[in-house]
């Protein structure tokens, strides 16, 4: 693998994993809980899919072989993408959505924050811009899963519930492979090993704060990332989601 | 004067307290780019202050509108009555010397 072969496929992890979230938070336009809520959704999700066009514009820049981003996203199959599992789990109820938003965004601004440093000019750049937005997501997400999860006996069963089921998706994005060890080496990238401290102090504050028991349990999903086994619901999203070039290559408004 | 609908006296108060499952209402004011004070934008639902500015900045700035949000529960506005109207404010009607525009103001002043 040269340098630029796993350049390319960090900017796919980092831009798949906007994309594909941003995908599924987009789902809820129209039907969150409140308009408040509805119209605060739709802007995270404008705001990931700003930043994949920023990723997925670079990757296909560094892999020079002639593709866009929009190719990159509309017209891969699920096995290319290198998302991590975590972001294309479906949205579950309005708790379950910003369970996952938080436990995200929480490993989102760890990551932007270092990015900004990074020896890649280009990097450094949309990390920067990147970083004040996902700076408010999280902020976001955080006070609403302390909200839910210290609110009603039924708003903390349901977060109970969602941690539970979406904890086992956090240790992907904490995985090191070749790829990172290059990125890390030309001082591009950190260690994504390298943030989870940070990340464990965070999610256990906001937890106790949430009064959310964190599994015991580090068992953690993988495949995603590395593009060697997505969960079946990825493919279902990009049937939606990838369904309009699909059936009619190469339209444009 | 003040009442749980004080910011909208004209609505029937049909309930003192609020209904159950429903977050209070918040008004929210914005000072723009160039605004020298906050202006009544509108208004929306949030469960406390905090989250009322998130949603004020979510709603009101997507397009850059502010610079500055002030929220405050609608319950805590105190509105003058629209039945009061003859008595507060017609007898300002015929005293045009109140406005300042019998002065010429010097330009060193700036905005007033």
């Amino acid at each position: 693998m040269t340098r630029d072969e796993a350049f390319f496929e960090f900017l796919c992890r980092m831009g798949d994993n906007t994309l594909v979230l941003g995908h599924r938070v987009s789902e809820w336009c129209g039907h969150a809980p409140v308009l408040e809520e509805d119209i605060a959704l739709a802007n995270t999700a404008l705001d990931l899919i700003g930043q994949t066009q920023m990723w997925l514009g670079l990757a296909a820049e560094i892999e020079g072989d002639g593709r866009s981003a929009d190719d990159l996203a509309m017209l891969r199959d699920a096995w290319d993408f290198r998302n991590v599992l975590l972001a294309e789990q479906p949205n579950g109820d309005f708790g379950q959505t910003m369970m996952r938003q938080y436990l995200f965004d929480q490993y989102h601004l760890l990551m932007l924050q270092a990015l900004a440093g990074s020896s890649d000019e280009r990097v450094a750049g949309i990390a920067a811009k990147s970083v004040k937005e996902v700076a408010y997501h999280v902020e976001r997400s955080r006070d609403t899963v302390v909200g839910l999860g210290d609110g009603t006996s039924e708003s903390h069963r349901r977060m109970q519930a969602a941690l539970d089921l979406l904890y086992p998706y956090v240790g992907e994005m904490f995985e090191s492979d070749a790829v990172d060890a290059a990125m890390e080496e030309a001082g591009i990238a950190p260690d994504p090993a390298s943030l989870r401290d940070a990340y464990d102090a965070a999610l256990t504050q906001t937890m106790a704060e949430a009064t959310l028991t964190l599994p015991d349990s580090r068992f953690a999903h993988s495949g995603g990332r590395t593009g060697f086994r997505h969960t079946e619901h990825l493919g279902h999203m990009l049937t939606q989601m990838q369904w309009l070039q699909r059936a009619y290559p190469g339209a444009t408004w | 004067m003040s009442s749980p609908n004080a910011a909208y006296p004209d609505t029937p108060d049909t309930n003192a307290k609020p209904k159950r499952h429903e977050w209070p209402l918040w008004e929210i004011f914005i000072r723009g780019q160039h605004g020298m004070s906050h202006r009544h934008v509108g208004s929306l639902h949030a469960p406390d202050a905090e989250m009322a500015i998130k949603n004020a900045r979510d709603v009101y700035t997507r397009r850059n509108e502010g610079v500055s949000i002030w929220v405050v529960e609608a319950r805590h506005i105190a509105a003058s009555s629209p039945s009061d109207k003859g008595p507060l404010y017609e007898p300002s009607e015929s005293k045009v010397y109140r406005h300042p525009t019998f002065f010429d103001i010097p330009e060193d002043v700036g905005a007033m």
